[in-house]
C-alpha cells in the first residue's frame, strides 16, 4: 500500500521532472508568472553548468559507446518550508534550471502540485505535443507514394 | 644555452584588434546575431557540434562567429569550452528506435513499414543557384500532411528475421572506452572507436569512406537506413535515485548494410557499419558507417589491404583539433630550432666539398 504511493509520487515526480526540462526556457518562465507565486529559497547546489557523456549503441541496439557530450545545467534549491527540489536539463539556461529545482521542490506539497500540474505542466504538455505533431505531418507530407507503370499490352 | 627571447606584444595585440576589425566587416552591413547562424546557418552548427563533440547549438553559433566561419577554427573554440566544465555522468544510451523521425530513407526496401521520408534534404535538387535568396523573399511554409503511427521500423530488424544479417554489435571489454578520459591505445574496441570517428573530420572520414568504394578495402555497401530526428535524452539522477529526461537532441543515425562473403569465422551474412553522430549530419554519418565496416576487417577475418582498414592510421588522424594543431604549429618561431639546422647543413655542405676536392685532385679545381 505505502509502496505503491511512494511509486506513484516517484513517478509523477520524475514525469514532471522531465517535461520541465524538455520545455522552451522562455515558454517555462511565462508560465511560471502566471502561476503567480514567488516562494523564499535557498540555493543549496547551483546552479552550475557542465557536461554529460552522451550515449548511443552500436547497431542502435548494441554495445553502448560514448558518441559525444552536451552541456547540462543543475541546481538544488530548499523552500522555508524545508523541502528540497533537484533539476538537471540540456543547456545552459540558469535561470530555467533554477525554476525546475523550485518548481521540483514546491510539488512536494500536495494542493501546490495539482497547481503546478495545472498550470505549467499540462500547457507544456500540450505545446510539446503541438510541435512534434506539425513536425511529423511535416515529414508525412515528404513521404513517397511509389506507383507502377505498367508498360506494353498483355 | 638557452636563450629567451621576448618582443611582439604590441604586435600581437593590434593583430588581434584588427582580426576583430575584420571579423566584423563593413558597419554598413548588420552583425550577425547568434539566432540568425544557428536558424539559417544550421548545419554548420551541426558540424562544430559533432566534431567539437559537445551538444549545444548556441555555443556552435557563437564561436562559428568568433571564427569568422572557419569551422575548424570553430571546432577548436568549443573543444576548448569543453575542457573548463566539469563533466556530471554519463547519459543512458539513447534510443534511436523511438526517434522522432524527420527523414527516413532506406536504399534497400522500397516499402518498408513507416516509409520513405525525404525530410529536408538537397536530394533531388538541382544544384542551380537560386536567385530569390540574394532578395529575402518570404518562404512559405512546408505542406503538412496526415500522419499515421505506424512504428518506423529498423531495417536491421527486417533482415534479421532470416539471421540474414548479424547483430547489432557487442564489444568485449566490459568498460566503455572513453576516449575523453584515456589516452589512445591500439588496439582500440569498437565502441572507442566509434567515439573517435563521431568527432573526426568530415572530410577526412568522407575521402577514406570514399576509398573503400573505389576498392581500396571493398565492402560492398548499401545504405541500409538513414535517420534523422530528435531523440531524447535520460540521465540517472543519483540525488533523486532515478532517470530524468534533460531535453532533447538531433542525431542521424546511418546503418550501412555491406555484403560479406563469409570467413572462418563468421557465415556468409549481410554486416553492418554503424553511423551516430549529433545534427542533420548525413554525409558525415555515412562516412562513419564505411570507415566503422572497414576498420572491422580484423574482426571479421579479413585481409588489410587499404588505409581505411588501417586502425592505427584512420583513428590517429581523425580529429581535425589534433591535425590542425600540428600542421599549424609549424608557422610558429622555430628561430632556434633553423639556426641549428642551418649550421649543420653549412658544415655537411663542407665535409662534401672537402671528400669531392679530395677525389679530383685536380690541381686547378682546388681554387
Amino acid at each position: 500500500m505505502d509502496a505503491t504511493t511512494d511509486t506513484k509520487v516517484r513517478d509523477a515526480r520524475q514525469a514532471r521532472l522531465s517535461t520541465l526540462a524538455s520545455a522552451d526556457g522562455a515558454e517555462l518562465l511565462h508560465l511560471w508568472e502566471g502561476l503567480g507565486i514567488d516562494p523564499a529559497c535557498e540555493m543549496v547546489r547551483g546552479p552550475e553548468i557542465g557536461l554529460i557523456a552522451l550515449r548511443g549503441r552500436i547497431g542502435g541496439g548494441g554495445a553502448p559507446f560514448n558518441f559525444g557530450e552536451a552541456t547540462v545545467t543543475r541546481a538544488t534549491v530548499r523552500l522555508e518550508s524545508g523541502a528540497v527540489g533537484h533539476s538537471v536539463a540540456l543547456g545552459r539556461d540558469r535561470r530555467k534550471a533554477k525554476l525546475i529545482a523550485i518548481l521540483d521542490a514546491l510539488a512536494q506539497d500536495a494542493e501546490m502540485e495539482s497547481k503546478i500540474d495545472a498550470g505549467i505542466i499540462r500547457p507544456l504538455l500540450k505545446s510539446q505535443a503541438d510541435r512534434d505533431a506539425l513536425r511529423r505531418e511535416e515529414t508525412a507530407a515528404t513521404k513517397v507514394d511509389f506507383f507502377t507503370m505498367v508498360r506494353g499490352e498483355d | 644555452m638557452y636563450v629567451a627571447v621576448k618582443g611582439g606584444e604590441a604586435a600581437i595585440r593590434n593583430a588581434h584588434k584588427l582580426l576583430a576589425d575584420r571579423r566584423r566587416g563593413d558597419r554598413s552591413v548588420p552583425s550577425l546575431t547568434l539566432e540568425q547562424i544557428a536558424e539559417q546557418l544550421a548545419l554548420a552548427c551541426d558540424r562544430v557540434m559533432a566534431e567539437g563533440s559537445v551538444y549545444d547549438r548556441e555555443l556552435a553559433a557563437l564561436a562559428i562567429k568568433q571564427a569568422r566561419g572557419d569551422l575548424i577554427e570553430a571546432i577548436f573554440l568549443l573543444r576548448a569550452y569543453r575542457t573548463t566544465l566539469p563533466r556530471f555522468g554519463y547519459s543512458q544510451p539513447i534510443d534511436t528506435g523511438s526517434m522522432q523521425i524527420e527523414r527516413r530513407i532506406s536504399a534497400t526496401y522500397k516499402d518498408l513499414p513507416g516509409g520513405q521520408m525525404l525530410g529536408p534534404t538537397f536530394d533531388y535538387t538541382h544544384r542551380l543557384l537560386d536567385p530569390s535568396l540574394a532578395r529575402d523573399e518570404a518562404v512559405e511554409e512546408g505542406d503538412r500532411r496526415e500522419g499515421d503511427d505506424t512504428p518506423v521500423m529498423r531495417v536491421s530488424d527486417i533482415l534479421a528475421q532470416e539471421d540474414l544479417i548479424e547483430a547489432d554489435g557487442d564489444v568485449a571489454g566490459e568498460e566503455i572506452g572513453d576516449l575523453t578520459r584515456t589516452p589512445m591505445e591500439f588496439p582500440m574496441d569498437r565502441d572507442t572507436r566509434l567515439q573517435a570517428l563521431s568527432r573526426g573530420d568530415e572530410g577526412f572520414l568522407l575521402a577514406l569512406g570514399y576509398s573503400t568504394q573505389r576498392g581500396f578495402g571493398r565492402s560492398h555497401p548499401f545504405v541500409g537506413e538513414i535517420r534523422i530526428g530528435e531523440v531524447e535524452v535520460k540521465l540517472d539522477v543519483p540525488e533523486l535515485g532515478f532517470a530524468v529526461t534533460l531535453g532533447r537532441i538531433r542525431v542521424t543515425e546511418c546503418q550501412m548494410v555491406n555484403q560479406f562473403k563469409g570467413s572462418a569465422k563468421a557465415p556468409p551474412q549481410f554486416t553492418r557499419g554503424y553511423g551516430l553522430v549529433f545534427g542533420q549530419s548525413e554525409r558525415k554519418a555515412m562516412a562513419m558507417a564505411l570507415c566503422d565496416r572497414a576498420l572491422r576487417a580484423d574482426e571479421l577475418g579479413e585481409d588489410k589491404v587499404a588505409p581505411a582498414q588501417d586502425e592505427e592510421f584512420v583513428i590517429s588522424h581523425s580529429d581535425n583539433v589534433q591535425a590542425t594543431g600540428f600542421v599549424e604549429h609549424l608557422k610558429l618561431p622555430h628561430y632556434v630550432d633553423f639556426q641549428a639546422e642551418l649550421d649543420l647543413v653549412r658544415r655537411m655542405r663542407g665535409e662534401h666539398a672537402r671528400r669531392r676536392d679530395g677525389e679530383d685532385s685536380m690541381p686547378e679545381a682546388a681554387e
